[in-house]
Formats: C-alpha cells, structure tokens, sequence
C-alpha cells in the first residue's frame, strides 16, 4: 500500500498526461458526431502514429540529459528511403522494411558517435546532423511521390480485420471473437503495443537502459560508480534513431509517398519535445520515459483533434476558426505544462526548488 | 601464490602533477589485508588523489601499483572496481533521480533473460540496507527523498554490494547521526575481521582512535609516516600532518559579566511540525551553538531565519525591530544583516565553475555599483582584500572556485558572506570535510567576528567544536530547544545526555 502510494507519486507526470489526454478525448469523441466508432479511433491512430514514435525516440537522449534535434529529419529520411523501397515481391517487401528501419538506427548511431566519442554538445550535434538528413532526404525525394505497396499500406492502416479481408486469414469466415472484438482494434495501436514490449521494455529494464536515467540523473555519480557511459549515451541515441526510423517508416503507408518536407521535420522535432515534457520526463534527464511521451504526444494530437469538432454555431463556436487554432494550441500546451508545475505552490522548502 | 605477508596493495614511487602543481610526489604506501589503515592529512595533503590513484580515477604521472603482489593498472573506475576496489567517497556517487534499490545494483543487477530482474534486485538492496541497520529505508525510495544522512548509509550498502576486497572511504561518515555511526563501525570491523584491507580517511581524531589499528601521515603530497596506533601521541600526529607546532585550537572565550544586549531574537518559532516553540537570544558578540542529535530541526531553524522556509510562525526580532523574512536577499539587506553559510557548499554554498573572485563578490554585488554598472576596481579590491583577510590559497583571483581544495572552498564561502557585512552570522556545519589547520582558522574567524561585535549561531556535529567555540550551547530535539548549557556546564557529558535525555522531554512537556 505505501509502496503504491510512493509508485504513483513517482509517476506523477505519466498519471497527469493519461489524465489529461483521457479529458480531451472523451470531449473530441463526445462532440464528434461519429464519436466511439472504430472508424475514428483508426484515422486518431493513424495521425497520432508518427509523433508518437518520434516522442519516445525524442524521450531517450533526454533522459541521459542530452537532446536529439535530428528526430524529425530521421523520421523523413526513413519516410523517403521507403517510398523508394518498400515495394515489389514480399521478400522485396521485407528487405525494404529492413533497410529503412536500418538507416534510421543508422543516424541515430552517428548522432550517438558525434555525442559520445566526437564530445559534442547533443543540441549542436544533432542540429548539424539533422540538416545532413533532411539534405539526404532531399537528394532521395527531391519533389513528392514515390511509391508504397498498397496492400502492405492499407493493411497496416486500417483495423486488424482488414488483414483477414486482404489475407483471408479464416477460409470458413472470421469467428465471432475476432470480428467484434480483437479484429476492431486498429493495427497502429498494436504496433505501438509491440515497440514498447520489444523495444521499450526491455530497453528500460536492461543494464545499458538503466545507465541513461543514471546519467541524466548525475553523470559524475554514474561514472564514479562505473556505469559505461559511453556505450548507455551511444544506445540511447541509436534506439532513438530506430523509432524515429519506424516513424517514418509508417508515415510512408499512412501516406502512400515520400516527402522531404523540411517544415514538417522541424515541426515534429518541437511537438516531439513538447510531448516529451507534458509527459512527465525532465528535460535535465533521470526521470521519466517512453511510455509518458506517448501519452504526451497523444495530449497533443487530442488537441488538434479538438479544434476540429467544435460547432461553429454552438457556445465555443469561436474555437472552430482554422485562425486560432495555433493560439489555442500553445495557450493550452502551457496549461498542461503548469499542471505539471503546480507542485512548486506546494513546497515548503525553498531549497528543494532548485535541486 | 601471495602469501599473508605479501601487502593487499602497494604503492611504489607514485607521482602526480595537476598543472603546477605537485599532489602526489614519489610515494610509497602498502597496505595489509585485515587492517583498518587510516589517512591522515591536511586538505591538499594529497590524501583525495592517493584515493583517486587506486580508485582509478586519475592514472598516475610515474609510479607502479601493485595488488596482491601482482603489478596492475586501473584506466577507470571500472576496472578498479572489477579488481575488488570500492570507494565510498564525501561527494556521495549516488544518483538522486533513481531509486534506493537502482542505485545499490547500479552496475551489476541480478538478471534474468539478460534484463533487471527487479523483485531480486529489491530483495538485495534490502538485505543489504538490513545489514547496515536501516530496514527503514524503503528500497523503491527516490535517493532524492532521503535526507543526507540516510544517502550515506545508502551509499555504504552500495558498496558492502559489490564484495570488496579493498574498501577506501573518505569522510563517509561525515553526515551521520550518533546511532548509525555505531552500526558503521561493527560492521567495519568485521570486514577487518574478514581479511578486508580497509583505508580510512577522516579528519575526526576520535574516529581514527576508535577505528584505526595502522595510519598513515600526508603533507604536500608526500607519506610522511606510516606507524601502528598508539605509537603516536595526538599532538605528535597534528604536528606531523600541519608541519608546524599545535597550539590551542580553540581561541579564549571572552569573560562576561552581564549577558550581552540580543541582535537576535525568536520568540516562538515554529515550522509544519518540524520545528515548534522554539524562542532563543543571540547577543552581539557572542557564539551560540546549535547542537543536539543530527535531524532535530537545527537546519531548518537556520534554513527559516534565513527566509528559505515557506511558513513560519512566529516572531523574528533583528536588533530591537521585528522583521519578515521571506527571502534569502530580504535576509542579507543591511538592515536586517543575516548571513548563512550553508550545509553543503558544492551545491548551496559556490557557483563551481565561477571565479574565485566573482564568488566572493555575488553576494555584495548590490553594494559596488556605479548605478547599473559594477566597479571592477572596487569589486577587485574587496575580493583581494577578503582572500589575504582569509588566507585563501589561490592561484589567482580568475581561476575556477572548483579548482581549490575543499577548506579553501568552504573559505571562499565565509569571505562571501563577510563581504555582505553581516552582522548576524548563521553557519550549518561549516566545518565538515575541512581539515584541522583550516578548522582551526575558522574557529579564530569566528572568534574575531564575535568580538567585533558579530553575533554567530553555529550548528555543529561535531561535540568537540561546540565546547570549545561556543559561549552558550542550546541542545535541539524533536524541533524544540530542550535545554541551554552556558559556561563550564558546556561539557560532552552534558551534550550527549541531554541530546537524548528522555526524562528532560518529559519536563519539558509538563511544563
């Protein structure tokens, strides 16, 4: 019972952003008039995918107290390398697949190498390496298009039964266990469930993962107690690049093309700093994680979703201006935020403010 | 095969250079398995890098050291850890954002499938806790939550986790109470008794008297001597470690007829029931001591009066008029004049990376200004002025505050506040980690403070600097003062008693 209490009081910040992001949503889907259909949830998946894999990828060099600048010209890099690749043969498929998503822990392991062993500051290195990436990006896709499997495309998209409408998975008809129930839930979310069980987790729970929330918490106790700090900082940036990789990867089939779309980079690298502080993980490292990105990342994308269901004839009509939205976007953002903040009126202690 | 005479560990011509200067200069040092082996020195005596050498910390410039009779090389902590040496060191290497139990299996957990099996790591990290006497810390605690006294015991269970063969602690029992230093030393002892080659650094006399069976003297980087307990009469080894002769190191304590007119005075102080009713003097020119048990509120009576506390009750009289503080600069404005220096001068006391000189100058800044600007001349001056008044060793007024040894640190951080012209000084523990020839410049300090008309409120830990500094000690418990010894009646007998006579709580209550 104590140990619960001390848990949740150590995850604050992840319970806020579920909190929050559970408010917002049963407004979106309260005021959308096709609110809590399977439809919805799978166009919000759909949306949300991107920022949510590039906000845990964001979240691990955080941890170790540094920055990566680069997520979101990774996640175009891996957007354009797979409307080149993925296509063809299923062999041609998964090598495509393969190749993308090697790319992106690719550039995370450079980034990792320029932090760890060229002793650059994260935020300039990653800044200089992010440009060379979306320069690459650029070179592969230098105007939209491209081409991704369909098939492959509108199967990952979509709920799971759409894989047995497309691979007919029951010759004799989908059972009643799968059609109404696991067969609704969309694939995005399932795959977001997978990266956490094979990616996060273990991530989380292994020697080297531990290593980065040592580091960001103090790098000169966790070299004293002989923590390999090069090889936790070195993981940290190249699992990052790996999700921002899978980030990419999905937008490609959400989208069907490549696009080296520079602002849209850019945008993704802030919004993915954002998510990763409305979830609860401190931007000088040591506490927090994934898992609260993602719900931070969905606080922002329930956001936006938001704006667009307002009633321009009911009471908050005001709020459906296209115009406003950004306004509205970052006065709430800042709220969320100072929720998290709100305990400073609680200290009695001025001292503990700062440490 | 090394045989039982072959020392655990020898050192042989081992030097080391930092820029100028020499911390290490051809030593040569063993030490035996089943020995408790304690380092005596000055600050700057190179006590600190002889521990970094075998640590692996910082590699030496000549020398070779030897384990076990076999020649080895440490390149990093790492290394020197896998060979059986564990430090625990005064700047605790714990990590405040992890858990109790992350932090005492921070390098080698029990695994399973390759990942932390957390349930084993949990129950480790308690038997461990259990075997330093603390079940009371709970494992899943946040290092950050835990007072310092606590994160000690932490960091010597981290420690005792990694089966060490040789166990190197500096200052480790610095911040802890009475009770826990008592469980430190049993289980010190029976590593010894186990075979373990133990060093010990500490700048407590008493500590090294109880402890100690071999020691080992320092000064400028050099081993001066190495001889059994008992061969050497306390004089003898202060002498060896400061160079020159031991004189008294306590000034003389004024003789007053009358008490003197109150700067300071708290009627009823209390804070969310850590501290309650506490009412007390401070007169001009006088020392009065904080003492007591450890974590009886003497901190945070020092923490309220200089406005850090969110809070407080009662009334705070400051030369005749009644002040509000509600902040550390509402604290140090000339007319209310209070100075702390704090616990802990790496994090509350200095801006590390800054200058020498722009430490001692930040708190008075306000005063050496031409409107918006600040008088480089006149702000040079002071500094100056405050590091010969001090006798700070420095290089030059430019370099790096975290450049100096740690006496002259916590130096620079009196000098700071002198600069202010406070005419209330509080100090918490300022003498913590410094060695004795630095302590004894302090206790002076302080003296010729007081007698130009100062008045000083000092929390101690250390029994022996409250008899010998203070003109009246108030003994602290359970966020009240329990009791005030004055004069003669300033004895340890008394402290102690009172710090945990029970049936002194008891009269007190019914009064």
């Amino acid at each position: 019972m104590k140990d619960l209490r001390l848990r949740l009081a150590q995850n604050g910040g992840l319970l806020l952003a579920i909190a929050l992001f559970a408010i917002l949503y049963i407004l979106y889907n309260s005021l959308h008039p096709k609110g809590w259909s399977v439809d919805v949830l799978v166009e919000n998946a759909n949306e949300s995918f991107a920022l949510i894999m590039v906000s845990m990828a964001q979240t691990l060099p955080v941890l170790t107290g540094g920055i990566d600048l680069s997520v979101g010209p990774m996640m175009t890099l891996a957007n354009c390398l797979a409307s080149v690749l993925v296509n063809g043969s299923p062999g041609q498929l998964v090598l495509g697949i393969v190749l993308v998503l090697a790319s992106g822990t690719l550039a995370g392991f450079v980034n990792g190498c320029i932090v760890v062993y060229g002793r650059i500051q994260p935020i300039i290195a990653t800044l200089a390496t992010g440009a060379v990436f979306v320069g690459i990006s650029l070179f592969l896709r230098p105007t939209p298009g491209g081409k991704i499997n369909e098939d492959l495309a509108w199967v990952t998209t979509n709920a799971l039964s759409e894989m047995d409408n497309t691979f007919h998975w029951f010759p004799d008809g989908a059972p009643g266990w799968f059609a109404n129930g696991i067969g609704r839930v969309p694939v995005p979310i399932l795959l977001i469930l997978l990266v956490i069980l094979v990616i996060w987790l273990p991530f989380r729970n292994s020697v080297t993962g531990r290593g980065c929330y040592a580091i960001g918490s103090s790098e000169g106790a966790a070299y004293m107690s002989g923590v390999r700090i090069g090889r936790s900082k070195l993981a940290a940036y190249t699992v990052g690049g790996l999700l921002a990789g899978i980030g990419g990867l999905y937008l490609a089939l959400q989208t069907g093309s490549g696009n080296a779309d520079i602002p849209q980079a850019g945008a993704y690298t802030l919004n993915s700093i954002a998510a990763v502080v409305v979830g609860g993980t401190s931007l000088f490292g040591g506490t927090g994680g994934a898992i609260g990105s993602l719900f931070g990342a969905l606080v922002l994308r329930a956001i936006a979703f938001c704006f667009r269901v307002f009633d321009s004839n009911g009471p908050l009509g005001f709020l459906s201006n296209p115009l406003l939205q950004p306004i509205f976007e970052g006065v709430i953002l800042l709220l969320a935020v100072s929720l998290g903040a709100a305990r400073v009126f609680r200290v009695k202690n001025r001292l503990t403010l700062f440490s | 095969m090394p045989d039982q005479d072959t020392p655990f560990l020898a050192l042989a011509n081992v030097s080391k250079r930092y820029g100028g200067v020499r911390a290490l200069a051809n030593v040569n040092f063993t030490c035996r398995r089943g020995s408790i082996h304690a380092v005596l020195g000055e600050n700057g005596a190179g006590k600190s890098t002889l521990i970094k050498v075998i640590a692996g910390v910082v590699q030496p410039d000549e020398g070779t050291i030897a384990l076990d009779g076999r020649p080895a090389t440490f390149p990093n902590p790492l290394a020197a850890n896998a060979a059986g040496i564990v430090c625990i060191f005064q700047e605790l290497s714990l990590m405040p954002d992890l858990s109790v139990a992350d932090n005492i299996g921070i390098t080698t957990p029990p695994r399973r499938f390759g990942l932390i099996d957390r349930r084993a790591q949990r129950r480790r990290a308690e038997e461990l806790l259990a075997r330093v006497g603390c079940e009371d810390i709970n494992p899943l605690a946040h290092v950050r939550q835990l007072p310092l006294s606590r994160r000690q015991m932490v960091e010597i269970a981290k420690a005792l986790g990694r089966n060490p063969r040789l166990l190197i602690l500096d200052e480790a029992t610095s911040a802890l109470t009475a009770g826990d230093v008592r469980k430190v030393y049993a289980i010190l002892h029976a590593l010894r008794d186990s075979g373990l080659c133990l060093l010990y650094i500490s700048h407590r006399m008493h500590e090294i008297e109880e402890l100690a069976d071999t020691c080992s003297v320092f000064r400028n980087g050099q081993h001066v001597d190495t001889f059994p307990k008992g061969a050497r009469s306390d004089q003898d080894i202060v002498q060896m470690m400061i160079g020159r002769e031991w004189k008294n190191v306590y000034p003389p304590k004024p003789q007053r007829s009358a008490p003197p007119p109150a700067a300071l005075e708290l009627r009823n102080i209390g804070w969310e029931g850590r501290l309650s009713g506490i009412s007390l003097q401070v007169g001009r020119g006088e020392i009065v001591g904080l003492g007591g048990l450890d974590g009886q509120g003497q901190r945070e009576l020092l923490l309220a009066l200089f406005g850090v506390l969110r809070g407080v009750e009662g009334e705070v009289i400051v030369n005749g008029k009644r002040r509000r503080i509600a902040s550390p600069a509402q604290a140090k404005r000339p007319d209310v004049g209070i100075a702390l220096i704090p616990e802990d001068r790496k994090t509350e006391g200095l801006m590390l990376p800054m200058s020498i000189a722009d430490n001692i100058s930040v708190a008075a800044l306000g005063s050496m200004t031409h409107g918006l600007v600040v008088d480089r001349t006149l702000e040079d001056k002071r500094t100056a002025e405050m590091v010969a008044k001090l006798n700070i060793k420095i290089g030059q007024l430019g370099d790096a505050v975290a450049t100096l040894s740690g006496g002259n640190q916590q130096k620079v951080v009196i000098a700071k506040w002198l600069l202010t012209g406070a005419s209330i000084v509080l100090l918490n523990d300022p003498t913590r980690g410094i060695d004795v020839g630095t302590k004894q410049e302090i206790y002076q300090l302080l003296r010729d403070l007081a007698d130009a008309g100062t008045a000083v409120l000092l929390y101690s830990t250390d029994y022996d600097e409250l008899i010998g500094c203070c003109d009246r000690v108030l003994i602290m418990y359970d966020g009240r003062v329990v009791r005030e010894l004055a004069g003669a009646d300033i004895t340890e007998a008394n402290i102690v008693a009172s710090s945990l006579n029970i049936s002194l709580e008891r009269t007190e209550a019914q009064a």
